[in-house]
């Protein structure tokens, strides 16, 4: 979590609201930040910490494991609608890369707003298609991967 | 800041199902398996919550509707990846 607290000012500027949830209590997650995060990261973790009581949330957020009693990591991209855009789930070894999850938003806001769909690996800035009749047979003359 | 008064146990709603289709909700409430889907509504829920700043109170995901939202999970507090 501290490795996505640290780029909260870019998540920020996003306009992108961050929660992170655990199993923990609430008291626990007051603990952590207060001994071990804010050593971290400076202030802290900037963003609410939610306690999901008995993987009750994480259950149905398709990441809670019985075996251990914990919520895996998991993260998922909710627009203003309420629509999940993107989900990325990974068993607890390897972290998660806040770049391709900021590129994944800037991606998807770029999409809500224009219209144009982002080709594989896509920055801002970079060439978009857009969908129609017209480009059947034709990606190929605008975008290469 | 003022922290909200916080009992030992306080229980917070869960998952909110009444927006969902009696069969879904029926579903779900018998075992607790995935219900979201990408292209779909996200699923509310209220959960208790630990605000750095501000203290413990309780937060609805709903209640940031209108905005981008990541939802994090992550196996437990003092672990290291």
């Amino acid at each position: 979590m501290a490795a996505v607290a640290v780029r909260y000012e870019e998540f920020k500027a996003l306009g992108v609201e961050v929660l992170a949830i655990s199993t923990d209590s609430r008291f626990s997650h007051k603990i952590w930040q207060e001994q071990e995060l804010s050593k971290m990261v400076s202030g802290g973790l900037p963003f609410p910490m939610l306690s999901d009581a008995g993987g009750r949330i994480g259950a149905i957020y398709g990441v809670y494991d019985e075996a251990a009693g914990v919520d895996i990591r998991g993260r998922f991209i909710i627009d203003p609608d309420f629509v999940i855009r993107a989900m990325e789930v990974l068993t607890p070894e390897v972290g998660r890369n806040p770049d391709e999850l900021i590129r994944q938003i800037k991606a998807f806001q770029h999409v809500r707003a224009t219209g144009e769909v982002t080709p594989s690996g896509w920055q801002p800035g970079q060439v978009t298609l857009t969908p129609g009749p017209e480009l059947v047979g034709h990606v190929c003359e605008v975008w290469k991967p | 800041m003022t922290e909200l008064k916080d009992g030992c146990v306080k229980p917070a709603r869960g998952p909110i199902v009444s927006t969902l289709a009696s069969s879904e909700r029926t579903a779900m409430l018998k075992e607790d398996k995935m219900m979201v889907r990408v292209g779909q509504l996200a699923i509310d829920f209220e959960v208790n919550a630990y605000i750095n700043g501000v203290g413990f109170q309780p937060i609805k995901l709903s209640d940031y509707k209108g905005k981008w939202i990541v939802l994090c999970f992550y196996p437990g507090d003092f672990t290291f990846v």
